[in-house]
């Protein structure tokens, strides 16, 4: 059962990546092509899912949805992790200074600030957009990565071998790059999963009040938006949507806990 | 039958694997049972299987006896009933057997209201004359203090507190005082046998240190690989040691290597009134330290944890700035807040207490090792660094083909070998040994002590040796200073300061560390 | 502990004051001239200028921070520009909706998800736990308003057991609370998902320590040493994730709220930004990060409470 948890979840996010990058080239049908006289069918051979409200084929659009949500979820953790883990480095090796201070007090304030509400008020000066779900989710992933590699470098800084590559001489940015970064990196791959599908779940609660990636680029928050005054009608339109992001979401999950047990080294140690 | 408890055939497999092997004992009331062993004999094994508190997949046979009631055959239920009221225990670590979010009181309170029944008032009444008697009276600690707040020795007094409070009929000690200084380990051990004689309870004492037991136990056991190896009353015992690996125990607990004392070299290392100062705390963590370590001396520093020893080695090492004082090394002088320049570092090494902690675990054993060649201006590169890493590697006892290895592939005596390998490879002339063999079984410690004496010697090289372990420093050291409260209270050639201690304290510590040879003299 | 309480309050209160710089900075002077921004391209200048002189544009900005904070403190936020009433009083209508909403949803979270990860934790490999690792790990991936769509379309549409949308206002409480009991159990059952898995990890965790060894010797049951000893000190992680569920569950509201056409603070923010209302956006924003800072420090106190290191501490 344990050993099956890294396959299936790989499998699973797997296959929505796949759909995405198919979905650049070839969809079964064209997603912007609008075909009134279709609409709101069910699913059936031609169309897998059924088509929407303007005729459009849904499993072509979940395809091409797929691309907004991962893109979306994976630059926001590139954003926190680029910014979080020097800032997370630079903390733990000035511990108990000033700088350590002044990073933790950046914690709290980005933290005040749920990525929804930064969505808000960058949506209320710039108008909606793609950029503004990736701002938002990248900023509020920062004091994730932050905290998380902060944590974890002071209490390798507490180890003996730390102690032992300062007496080689090392100092602080170079024991940083050489011990504490390839030591949390399982951490920071795991913790990454995590943001990467929680960046999905945010990307489409944004589309779908309207803040994120505008029509006509498909995407699956604003897919299940459009689907909600239809739901009485045509059910389905609100089910593959959803079904594409619990999959991506349980996938990604699923695959975080797989690489936890396998790049853990404390649970590592115990089996031995 | 006047036994108390009477242990046969006894056996715990985990798994497939054995861990005990048919282990019998008996144990009388108001009898001190010592139980000996290096880590893996299974000595504490057998104080869970007898509280039957082994891990889930532990399996145990054969028949344990208290007082004629076979404790295999009762069920949870009745051995919960049993447990902290007939049978209670006292464990190694007290920094972490107390709930940290409990306070003392409700802690000691929680064994007598679970077995008499007693209101909470009467519990707290009762807990309160226990931890009276185990020395921690409630006009100094009051009930409501919490763990945290408290010494290691003082906590030890609390789970102590727990385990007599119904004044049980047998009381499990394991390792109880390994955690703590040796003069709190001299008092804690002087309460239990106040407590075992005034209640007339049998206790099993569990402990890796043969003159700690030989001054405590009436009869013991010898624990190897999940047997029973030899077993008596403790001074016969000790007299004849019949068996192989009792004397090799013994001889490796007194192991003193062989070695030329050094002769009186220039001056390598000179401190001058020395003081780290931290932000806050009360006093200086090191007040006023000067001594001298010449060239090819080893110089012991002992003292119990806080004393400031493990501060003055960071210093000196220049991993944390002082406050006022000067170090001189082989000439260069180095003021109080100055860092310590690549020149002296390149000179000076260090190894550390933990085989476990002192290895990036991602690192393959040559990197570990060459790491201090980053102090050297033209650093060996490949084929040379390769040439100097197998050759440190094979002075400590290991071969060249190590260096390919991860550290978690070698044993923790061996792990030390290695921390030796990266001090010596730039050749230093002074090696810091910063509790360097406080972590080994005795056997393995007196193989790193031979190691090193035949280093100093091959190499000419300077130990500061600093330990808690007065007879590791005796064995191995020229001269000697007793720290104390971030000051150095005496110092002296080693014989002679053990022969004819002058300061009070170095007495209170001599007097409380045991020796096989005095126990049994 | 008077030290820790000092500490804490001060952190909230510096929080506050970065938060507010942010907002004014992001709404009213990033933008340029908000009143231009408000009244859109086609405006006249000379609308542009009465809208500036109306909301004090013209006075530099730190001015019309002081201004702003200074009124806020007092309660007042200012007049809304398209509803030409006091935001103040907006934002009264609204929260009563929301507040109830998001404590609703924590209340109905804990509830369920403390039992559950006690269980899987006591029972930890057996088949209740099992069953609970694996519908937590989907109740986490589920979006909350696809959830509420579901929900509607179940509850609602097929067995019309409750209203698809809509707030009856709390005339009549029992109604009220009715239909706010789908939103709330859609914003809930996700978030008690991770609530459980973080209970039953701290407690796992805990069981291993060494107190707990020392309970069990004590002779305390398993059940017992569960109950008394490791519980309060799985506590703590709790209660770290439950401050930080309390920001998502205030998010989640807002979203919850379109889905199910309740007139709170979501849907009041949202028409702000579609029709440029900065002085709606402004405050909203500024009330919510309040909540979200007060909630932290309220865990804070709370961690001091359930453990006394850190009392002594510092």
């Amino acid at each position: 059962m344990k050993a099956l948890t890294l396959p299936l979840g790989a499998l699973l996010a797997g296959v929505f990546v796949v759909a995405a990058l198919v979905s650049l080239v070839w969809t079964p049908w064209d997603v912007t092509a609008l075909a009134v006289r279709d609409k709101l069918q069910g699913p059936s051979l031609a169309h897998w899912f059924g088509t929407d409200q303007l005729g459009r084929d849904i499993l072509s659009m979940v395809m091409a949805g797929a691309r907004i949500s991962i893109s979306v979820a994976v630059v926001a953790v590139g954003v926190g992790m680029v910014f979080g883990v020097p800032l997370g480095l630079l903390a733990a090796a000035r511990r108990g200074t000033w700088v350590d201070e002044l990073v933790m007090r950046f914690n709290d304030l980005v933290f005040a600030f749920p990525a929804l509400l930064v969505a808000i008020l960058i949506t209320a000066v710039f108008g909606p957009g793609a950029l503004n779900a990736i701002l938002a989710i990248g900023i509020f992933n920062i004091p994730v990565f932050a905290r998380l590699t902060r944590g974890a470098a002071l209490s390798l800084w507490q180890r003996e071998f730390l102690m032992a590559a300062r007496v080689a001489g090392k100092g602080p940015l170079r024991i940083s790059a050489e011990h504490i970064l390839p030591n949390i990196a399982a951490l920071l791959i795991v913790q990454g999963t995590i943001q990467f599908s929680l960046g999905i779940l945010a990307e489409a609660g944004l589309a779908y009040v309207g803040l994120g990636a505008q029509p006509p680029t498909p995407s699956w928050g604003r897919m299940l938006a459009d689907a909600q005054t239809l739901i009485a009608l045509a059910p389905h339109v609100a089910l593959f949507p959803g079904l594409a992001i619990v999959l991506t979401v349980l996938g990604l999950n699923l695959m975080g806990d797989g690489l936890r047990d396998a790049l853990d080294p404390r649970l590592k140690e115990r089996r031995r | 039958m006047s036994g108390l408890l009477q242990v046969s055939g006894l056996s715990v497999t985990i798994g497939a694997l054995p861990v005990l092997r048919d282990v019998s004992f008996d144990v009388a009331p108001g009898e001190i049972l010592g139980l000996i062993g290096e880590s893996g004999s299974g000595k504490s094994m057998t104080a869970l299987a007898l509280m039957d508190l082994l891990p889930p997949r532990a399996r145990r046979s054969g028949s344990l006896r208290l007082e004629g009631t076979e404790l295999t055959a009762l069920t949870e239920a009745r051995m919960c009933g049993l447990r902290g009221r007939d049978i209670a225990m006292v464990f190694q670590e007290p920094m972490t057997a107390l709930n940290p979010v409990l306070c003392i009181g409700d802690q000691v309170a929680e064994t007598v209201r679970l077995h008499t029944g007693a209101s909470r008032a009467e519990a707290r009444a009762r807990a309160a004359e226990v931890l009276e008697r185990v020395g921690l009276p409630p006009a100094e600690f009051p009930l409501s203090r919490y763990p945290h707040e408290l010494s290691g020795g003082q906590r030890q007094r609390v789970v102590i507190a727990m385990a007599i409070a119904l004044r049980p009929k047998l009381l499990i000690c394991d390792e109880p005082t390994t955690a703590l200084d040796v003069t709190t380990q001299a008092r804690i051990v002087a309460l239990l046998r106040r407590l075992v004689a005034e209640d007339g309870m049998g206790m099993i004492f569990i402990t890796h240190d043969l003159g700690l037991v030989a001054g405590l136990a009436d009869h013991v056991c010898i624990m190897r690989g999940g047997e029973i190896v030899e077993r008596g009353p403790t001074a016969p015992l000790f007299r004849e040691m019949r068996h192989p690996y009792t004397r090799a125990l013994a001889e490796a607990s007194e192991h003193v290597p062989a070695r030329k004392p050094a002769g009186a070299g220039a001056p390598l290392l000179e401190i001058r009134d020395l003081v780290r100062r931290y932000a806050g705390a009360p006093g200086p963590a090191v007040d006023r330290v000067s001594f001298t370590l010449r060239r090819g001396e080893n110089l012991g520093l002992v003292g119990e944890s806080g004393c400031g020893k493990s501060t003055l080695t960071r210093a000196l090492l220049g991993l944390e700035a002082t406050q006022g004082g000067s170090i001189r090394f082989d000439g260069a002088e180095i003021p109080a807040g100055a860092p310590v320049p690549r020149a002296v570092r390149q000179r000076m090494q260090v190894v550390f207490q933990d085989p476990y902690g002192s290895f990036n675990p991602r690192h393959r054993v040559e990197r570990l090792v060459a790491e201090p060649f980053h102090l050297l201006d033209r650093p060996p590169k490949g084929r040379a660094r390769r040439a100097r890493v197998a050759e440190a590697l094979e002075s400590v006892g290991l071969s060249a083909a190590d260096a390919s290895k991860y550290i978690h592939e070698f044993s923790g005596g061996q792990r030390q070998r290695i921390a030796i390998a990266r001090a010596l490879v730039i050749r230093p002339d002074l090696i810091i040994l910063d509790e360097a063999v406080s972590a080994l079984d005795v056997s393995i410690r007196a193989q790193v002590l031979d190691l090193l004496a035949e280093l100093s010697g091959r190499f000419g090289m300077s130990y500061l040796f600093i330990s808690h372990d007065l007879g590791v420093v005796r064995a191995i050291t020229d001269r000697v200073m007793v720290m104390r409260a971030g000051r150095i209270v005496e110092e002296g050639a080693t014989e002679a300061l053990f022969r004819a201690p002058e300061h009070p304290y170095t007495r209170e510590l001599l007097a409380a560390t045991p020796s096989l040879a005095t126990a049994l003299a | 502990m008077a030290r820790y309480l000092a500490l804490r309050l001060a952190i909230l209160a510096g929080t506050l004051f970065a938060a507010s710089v942010v907002i004014f900075l992001a709404l009213e002077v990033i933008p340029g001239d908000a009143a231009a921004f408000m009244l859109g391209l086609n405006a006249q200048p000379d609308t542009v200028a009465a809208l500036r002189a109306e909301l004090g544009l013209d006075q530099p900005a730190l001015w019309r921070y002081l201004g702003w904070i200074g009124g806020a403190l007092q309660g007042d936020f200012g007049l809304s520009y398209t509803y030409k009433v006091p935001v103040a009083e907006l934002i009264g209508d609204r929260l009563w909706v929301s507040l109830p909403l998001t404590l609703y949803a924590l209340a109905l979270s804990t509830a369920i998800a403390l039992p559950v990860g006690i269980l899987a934790a006591a029972r930890r490999g057996g088949p209740a736990d099992i069953t609970v690792m694996g519908a937590t790990q989907l109740g986490i991936a589920v979006p909350n308003f696809w959830f509420a769509m579901m929900l509607v379309a179940l509850f609602a549409i097929s067995l019309r057991w409750f209203s698809a949308g809509g707030f009856p206002g709390w005339a009549d409480p029992l109604a009220a609370l009715k239909a706010l009991t789908l939103p709330a159990v859609a914003l809930a059952l996700p978030q008690a998902s991770i609530l459980a898995r973080v209970m039953r990890s701290a407690l796992i965790e805990c069981l291993g320590e060494d107190y707990i060894r020392t309970a069990r010797a004590k002779g305390l049951t398993r059940g017992q040493a569960l109950r008394r000893h490791a519980l309060r000190n799985a506590l703590i992680p709790v209660l770290t994730i439950l401050g930080m569920q309390f920001s998502f569950l205030i998010a989640g509201a807002i979203i919850i709220e379109n889905v199910f056409f309740l007139p709170g603070l979501g849907r009041l923010v949202f028409q702000g930004i579609t029709q440029r209302d900065l002085m709606v956006v402004k405050n909203v924003a500024l009330l919510l990060v309040f909540a979200v800072t007060l909630v932290t420090f309220l865990v804070d106190l709370a961690y001091a409470a359930a453990d006394p290191r850190l009392r002594t501490r510092r």
